[in-house]
């Protein structure tokens, strides 16, 4: 999917830009040791992502998928998901605040919202874990104009969090991030 | 065919009740050569086409059946017990091939299923010896193991074929919930609970309807060697009751070692393209 892909991404706010299919998904997820290269290396803040336990770099650097897939139960328990992994409780409240989510959608389904609500509970469980790094995956790819502008707000009132955000809409890119990668084919081409 | 019972000595019943001894000769088995006979002309007065294969079913059932008739003589005339062990294995072998072949999608099944088989197989019978249920030879250990492998593949096949859809449909939620820092066990753990239910319901549904929707081979075959009624059917309950047992503990060993088959070490999904 990629291939000779030499590139730093700086603290901030990143939009990897590029068409579908041209290995964008696949640099969020080496970010994120999802995956791992046939060849090369990946690091985070200057460490080998290999030497690094990969649970302990996935709540560091939290990937939002593209698709929502929520577990199933409310949003409540999609928030308070990662930490309950490792034994401990979280409020949901302020993470759900943070994704543009109202207090009363805790005790909600979360597989009975609609997709742009999910997406904004995938956010929310993602921050729950208050992550270093936010890894987005065409974060709104999957829904319609309306929902698109509310989890972009979502996104844009996050300041001083460090995003990745990957997205093949080249106004999305420059109105969440400061810097944008382009590539295509597997290669940065600016 | 004759049924002898030892009805001389009723009180020298050992821990089971496996008295009757039957007679049945070669023209009481060419006589129900008739039957098939009935079956081929119904094939060929419906122009069904199966007359070959009857006659191959014939011949193979017949071949087949005897040399395990034999084989069987030979290990209960040798008596020895690693003659039995070595048969088990060689059913944990074949039944490892057998349940793999149905858990193709499954990475690296072999293993998880070998294991499943020949655990739950040497738990099982273990646990039975213990308890004085059965007498530790070849009569009893040559079947009931067979049953136990048998009922345990199926179970190890169905809950790891399960597995593989669950894995294939839930593709992006666990990858989702790595993605939020969970191990490869976290990530599946719904899963592995639908998978080993699906691998017991079909033992568990049997047992519940037994005796009302079809009778178990065993309780068949005992009365119609002329066993007392309430005989057979307490060592069908002794059979059925140790099969939900193996069958359990080899769906659990199945999925719990199984699922490791699709992620790395380092709690990856291989082969997930997102």
């Amino acid at each position: 999917m990629l291939n000779g892909v030499d590139l730093a991404i700086a603290e901030g706010a990143t939009a990897v830009l590029g068409p579908s299919g041209s290995g964008k998904s696949t640099l969020l997820r080496l970010l994120d040791r999802l995956a791992d290269p046939d060849r090369g290396t990946v690091r985070f803040r200057g460490e080998d992502v290999r030497a690094l336990d990969p649970l302990a770099l996935r709540r560091r650097a939290v990937l939002v998928p593209q698709l929502p897939a929520p577990t199933p139960g409310t949003v409540a328990d999609n928030v308070c998901y990662g930490a309950r992994l490792r034994g401990e409780d979280t409020d949901p409240a302020r993470p759900l605040e943070l994704a543009g989510l109202g207090p009363d959608y805790a005790g909600r389904e979360a597989s009975r919202l609609s997709v742009g609500e999910q997406q904004r509970v995938m956010l929310a469980r993602a921050l729950a874990l208050e992550p270093e790094v936010l890894l987005l995956d065409e974060p709104t790819a999957a829904l319609d104009p309306g929902a698109r502008g509310a989890v972009e707000d979502a996104l844009a009132g996050l300041a001083g969090m460090s995003l990745v955000v990957v997205t093949h809409d080249r106004s999305q890119a420059e109105r969440l991030a400061s810097s944008v990668v382009e590539i295509d084919a597997g290669r940065v081409v600016g | 065919m004759r049924t002898r019972q030892s009805r001389v000595l009723p009180l020298e019943r050992s821990v089971l009740p496996l008295s009757p001894t039957v007679d049945v000769t070669l023209g009481e088995v060419a006589a129900a050569l008739v039957l098939v006979a009935l079956a081929a002309a119904v094939s060929l007065w419906r122009r069904a086409d199966l007359e070959r294969d009857l006659g191959l079913a014939v011949l193979r059932s017949f071949l087949q059946l005897t040399a395990v008739g034999y084989l069987i003589q030979a290990i209960f005339d040798s008596d020895s017990l690693w003659v039995v062990a070595a048969l088990l294995a060689g059913m944990v072998g074949v039944g490892t091939l057998t349940a793999r072949s149905r858990a193709r999608a499954v990475p690296g099944a072999v293993w998880p299923i070998a294991l499943a088989l020949s655990v739950s197989a040497a738990v099982t019978l273990g646990i039975v010896l213990a308890l004085g249920v059965f007498e530790p030879e070849p009569r009893y250990l040559v079947p009931v193991g067979g049953m136990v492998i048998g009922n345990a593949m199926t179970a190890a096949g169905v809950a790891l074929n399960r597995l593989a859809d669950e894995v294939r449909d839930q593709a992006n939620r666990i990858e989702a919930a790595l993605a939020l820092g969970a191990t490869s066990r976290q990530a599946v753990a719904g899963l592995l609970t639908r998978s080993l239910r699906s691998g017991l319901i079909p033992l568990i549904d049997q047992t519940k309807t037994t005796g009302l929707v079809s009778f178990p081979g065993v309780m068949v075959g005992m009365l119609v060697a002329g066993a007392e009624p309430l005989d057979a059917v307490r060592l069908q309950l002794i059979l059925l009751w140790t099969l939900l047992g193996s069958v359990a503990l080899a769906g659990l060993i199945a999925v719990s070692l199984g699922y490791r088959g699709f992620f790395t070490r380092a709690h990856q999904l291989i082969d997930h393209q997102a």
